[in-house]
Parts: structure tokens; C-alpha cells; sequence
């Protein structure tokens, strides 16, 4: 079996690049405004000007879809890089010191993972508020125990290869030993994981905005807009059919790209092919 | 006997990590801002009627005392009362524990008869029509806010074709026919992300067995492959499909706060969300509790399955 690109990761992929770029571009490229109220258009269906039809106040639901987007990769990518920043270091220091530092860095983050994941997140922006800012800090918090896990794991199973030895034996310290040989094999497997969270917090940001715990209106949210859509889908089915099928074709990205990385790690165990 | 020492020091762990837990709610709802008691009592609150509540509930004695208090009523099943409703919040669990058990255990039957034969056909005919379909649809599943997938079926099945109610629940002592018609939705609906996850652990599991010596063995002394299948790969491939379903178990625990939103029934998420909606911090506190010592519960449990299931682990 060779190590080819991977179909599913290259789709993942431009399909993450794609939504990245209309987050980026939403405010110029879309003439429509999120959030200007027209009562005339309320609940038009789509035409061909506003393929996406427009909602109980007249909002444009493709503008809206579109800058929902920018909500929701930019608290993803926040809370991805949040608890990165705080986990690599953590899983880093307890997979090399191992004995009680390791228990004192794991032991307390377990309880943390002893929650269901939507749970702990509710019962954080329960303490710590709504809005955009502190959802994302919310969703990091569940997730710097799962990057510290991931971390530790690979450096685990790193310090057992012979070039660690062999670079110990020579004298290397022990700054450049984690920096220079083991660090680089924690790369790819945190990879995965990245991707993998980013669809999990692109669902839970929605989830969590669903249930009334998330970003606040009038910001415009996917999961928000599910929720306000719900009273009148009958009539409008659009209103929540398109900011879904946009949270779907978001999370699959990341999932494809997770999966094709995955792939290209351990072409013996992939999904694919 | 070793297997009984592999038991004793799970259950030895658990012991401290629910301690954990206890301190990790205990102090989240402590450090919200302001005083419980005014956020409680709200506009109505009056300096006297704010002394009363403190006074009732113990909130002026130093927040260890609080704590072992709380604590030590937990484990007599005595988790105070409700503050809003003069209610035990004992009894308003036992009341909701029952409906998000039925949806967390029709939900995980339903995705284990989903996905675990899925995936074995696909992993069985690698690379054929079936897999190419399960591979799409598993990556579909795992993909699919859940949420959404509710909305569309109350949308198609019940406000559309009118086939099942949109929201509410039946207990099942009152009306088996109609407790199930309420719980279908709600079951498909946290069901089918983890059927999708489930089916591609299977499928990744059976084809981490397939090429191992002994199935090569057993095809090349000729048995048919629908008996290497049942007598071979599966029990190789039920360690990691075993611990599959308990982590979605637990998944669906979450899940079901959402679920349960959705379709308006009467469980232990849904009080608890309503409860942090409304800032109804006790309730919050017993409600994450219960809810993460089931999760505790089911991981646990999975865990001590493996021993079961793989006798190798057993001897360790």
C-alpha cells in the first residue's frame, strides 16, 4: 500500500479551505446585510438573487448563514488553539516527567473528562456567561484534558525509541531532547486531534447556541438561527434546512481531514482505501 | 482472584475521582458572581427575605462546612431542596431519572443493531459497494449535528406527514403504545451519530483482525466465511467494539440534555439545562453530578467488561 494523497483528505480539505475563505471574505463578498430588517420579505422563499429565501424578519438567511460561519470557525479555531496552548505544554510535562508530576498534571484533568463533554461545557458558560468569547474559553477547558491525553501518549511511546536513548546517551539536555526529538512526534497525532475537535466545537458551539447557552443574538449564529426557525419551519422550511446543512458540510470537513490524516499516519489501520 | 484485585482497584479509583467531581461542582457554582441567594429570590428579593434564604440554606457558614454538608446529604440521597419550587431535589431527579434512561438505552440498542452489523459488512467486503456506501454515510453520521436531525424529523415524519407527535412524553406504566410513539424520534435522533461512529470503529476493528494468521487458517481448512466471520473475527473484534458502545453510552448522557430539549421530554438533562437557564444553582449542582456519576458509571463499567470479554487481560 503506498502513501498517496488521500482522496477523503484532499476533499476535507478544500472543503475547510473553502468555508475558511468565505468566512474571511463574508462581509465583501455578500451585498445583503445579516442583520437589516425588512418586514416585506419576511419568510420569501429562495429566488434565484437569495437562493437561500429569508427569514421571519426579512434577513437575508444566506448572509446570514454565510457571516454564522465566522462565528462558528472563529470560536472553533479559538477554542482549538486555546486548549492547544495550554495542553501541549501540560500532556508534554507529564508524559516526560512521568511519576508524581504526571499524577498532579492528570489526576485533576480527568475529573474534567469525567463529564459528558456538552455537559461540562454547559455548566462552564453557566459560570462563566454567554457570548462569543467566553464559549470559545468554555469549549477550550473540555478540551485541554483530551489534548494533554493525546500529548502525554505520544511522548510516551516516543522516549521508548532508540534515537531518544541514543541522544540521551550522547548528553543531550533535556530541553532539546523533548524539543528536538520529541516534540516532532507529537506533530502529526495532534494533527488529528485538532481536526477532529474542530468539528466537535463547530457541533457544540451550535448546540450549545441552540439551547439558549451560547452566542447571543443578535449575533448571527448557525445554531441560533435553528432555534429561532423552529416556530415557523413549516411555512419556511429554508430557515433551518440551510443553516444545518451548513453546520453538516462544516463538521465534515474537519471529520474527512481527520480521517485522511489519519490515514497518511497509519496507512495500515486507515479508513479509506 | 487476580481478576477480582483488577476489579477492587478499579472501584478504588472511582472513589476519587467522584470526590473529585463533587469538589468540581461545588466550587463552579460557587465562584458565579453575586449572592445565590438574590439571584435566587430575584427582583422580590428584600434584605429580610435574603436572610431568611441564607439562613434556610446554610450560606453564611464558612464554604468547607457548606460543602461537607452538601456532600454528606448526597450520600443519604438527601441533595436539598429546590429553592424555587420548595421541592426535594431528590425527588425531582428520581422523577426525571427514568425518562433519560429509556432514551439512553433504546438510543444505544438502536445504534449497536445499526452499526455494528454495518460496519462488519463493510470491513467484511473491503473495498466493495457496501463499504464505498457505509464508508460515505459513516463519515455523514459522525457529522450530523443532532439537533438539526431532530428538527428535520419533527419537520418531515410529524408536522408534514403527521405520523408521530413532535414533542412530549407518555410513561410507560400508563401507555406502553404510546411511550414508544413518543420515544421513536427522540431515539433515532441521538441514535444515529453513534451508530455512524460505532459502524466505522466495527468496520476499522474486523479489518484489524481479518489478515491475522488464524483467520487465514481457518479460510484455508475451508470453513465458510460467514462462520469465520461469526466464530472468528468477531470475538476478536468485540474488545474494542465493546468499549466503542460504552463510550457512546456515555456520549448519548450528553446528548440527551439535547435530545430531551428538542422533543420536550421530562428528563434529567432537560432539568438541568432549565435549571441553568433559569440560574437555579442547587439543582444545577445535583443535576451534574448525577448526570457525570452515570457517565462515571457506564466508563467504569465498559472498563470492567474488557476483563470479561478478553481473558488475556484478565491474568495481568
Amino acid at each position: 500500500m503506498t502513501r498517496g494523497r488521500s482522496p477523503i483528505a484532499m476533499a476535507g480539505l478544500a472543503i475547510v479551505a473553502f468555508l475558511a475563505l468565505v468566512a474571511v471574505g463574508a462581509p465583501h463578498a455578500l451585498p445583503g446585510s445579516p442583520t437589516a430588517i425588512a418586514s416585506a420579505q419576511a419568510l420569501r422563499a429562495p429566488t434565484l438573487g437569495e437562493p437561500f429565501g429569508m427569514d421571519d424578519l426579512g434577513r437575508s438567511v444566506l448572509s446570514r448563514v454565510v457571516h454564522g460561519y465566522r462565528v462558528s470557525l472563529g470560536v472553533a479555531l479559538a477554542a482549538v488553539a486555546m486548549a492547544v496552548m495550554v495542553g501541549l505544554p501540560l500532556g508534554l510535562l507529564a508524559g516526560y516527567a512521568e511519576g508524581m508530576t504526571d499524577h498532579l498534571i492528570m489526576r485533576p484533568l480527568d475529573i474534567l473528562m469525567a463529564f459528558p463533554a456538552i455537559l461540562l461545557a454547559i455548566a462552564l458558560t453557566s459560570v462563566f456567561g454567554t457570548g462569543v468569547v467566553l464559549v470559545s474559553l468554555a469549549l477550550a477547558v473540555v478540551y485541554v484534558p483530551i489534548v494533554a491525553r493525546v500529548v502525554r501518549a505520544a511522548v510516551l511511546a516516543t522516549k521508548a525509541e532508540v534515537y531518544v536513548e541514543g541522544a540521551r546517551a550522547v548528553g543531550a539536555a533535556a530541553p532539546r531532547l523533548v524539543l528536538r526529538h520529541i516534540v516532532p512526534n507529537c506533530v502529526t497525532p495532534l494533527l488529528v486531534q485538532a481536526s477532529v475537535l474542530m468539528a466537535i466545537a463547530i457541533l457544540v458551539e451550535a448546540a450549545l447556541s441552540f439551547l439558549g447557552v451560547g452566542v447571543r443574538p443578535p449575533t448571527p449564529s448557525l445554531g441560533l438561527m435553528l432555534s429561532d426557525g423552529r416556530g415557523f419551519m413549516l411555512q419556511a422550511p429554508w430557515v433551518v434546512v440551510f443553516p444545518g446543512l451548513a453546520i453538516l458540510a462544516a463538521v465534515l470537513g474537519f471529520n474527512m481531514l481527520a480521517d485522511g490524516l489519519r490515514d497518511w499516519l497509519d496507512p495500515q489501520q486507515g479508513a479509506g482505501r | 482472584m487476580s481478576s477480582l484485585i483488577h476489579v477492587a482497584r478499579r472501584l478504588a479509583l472511582a472513589a476519587p475521582l467522584l470526590l473529585g467531581m463533587s469538589l468540581l461542582v461545588f466550587g463552579l457554582m460557587r465562584v458565579i458572581p453575586g449572592d445565590p441567594a438574590v439571584v435566587v429570590l430575584g427582583y422580590k428579593a428584600t434584605p429580610e427575605s435574603v436572610r431568611a434564604l441564607r439562613e434556610t440554606f446554610h450560606l453564611d457558614e464558612p464554604l468547607p462546612r457548606q460543602y461537607l454538608r452538601w456532600l454528606g446529604g448526597v450520600l443519604r440521597g438527601d441533595f436539598g431542596i429546590d429553592y424555587r419550587q420548595n421541592e426535594p431535589i431528590g425527588r425531582m431527579i428520581l422523577d426525571r431519572l427514568p425518562v433519560t434512561l429509556e432514551l439512553t438505552v433504546l438510543a444505544a440498542l438502536a445504534a449497536a443493531l445499526i452499526g455494528v452489523p454495518l460496519g462488519l459488512l463493510a470491513g467484511a467486503r473491503r473495498g466493495g459497494v457496501a463499504d464505498r456506501a457505509s464508508l460515505a454515510l459513516g463519515l455523514i453520521g459522525i457529522s450530523i449535528p443532532d439537533f438539526w436531525l431532530g428538527i428535520m424529523l419533527i419537520l418531515v415524519l410529524s408536522l408534514a406527514a403527521g405520523l408521530l407527535p413532535s414533542s412530549g412524553f407518555v410513561a410507560f406504566a400508563e401507555s406502553p403504545l404510546e411511550n414508544f410513539q413518543y420515544l421513536v424520534l427522540p431515539t433515532l435522533t441521538l441514535a444515529a451519530s453513534r451508530a455512524a461512529a460505532l459502524g466505522r470503529l466495527t468496520r476499522a476493528a474486523v479489518l484489524d483482525v481479518v489478515h491475522r494468521p488464524f483467520v487465514q487458517f481457518a479460510r484455508a481448512k475451508g470453513l465458510g466465511e460467514g462462520a469465520i466471520l461469526v466464530r472468528h473475527v468477531l470475538p476478536n473484534a468485540a474488545i474494542p467494539i465493546v468499549t466503542v458502545i460504552g463510550l457512546q453510552v456515555g456520549y448519548m448522557l450528553g446528548g440527551a440534555i439535547v435530545v430531551e430539549t428538542i422533543f420536550a421530554l421530562p428528563g434529567l438533562g432537560r432539568m438541568t439545562l432549565d435549571a441553568v437557564l433559569e440560574r437555579n444553582y442547587p439543582v444545577v449542582q445535583s443535576g451534574l453530578l448525577v448526570v457525570g456519576a452515570m457517565f462515571m458509571v457506564v466508563n467504569l463499567v465498559t472498563d470492567l467488561l474488557y476483563g470479561v470479554i478478553d481473558p488475556r487481560l484478565r491474568r495481568r
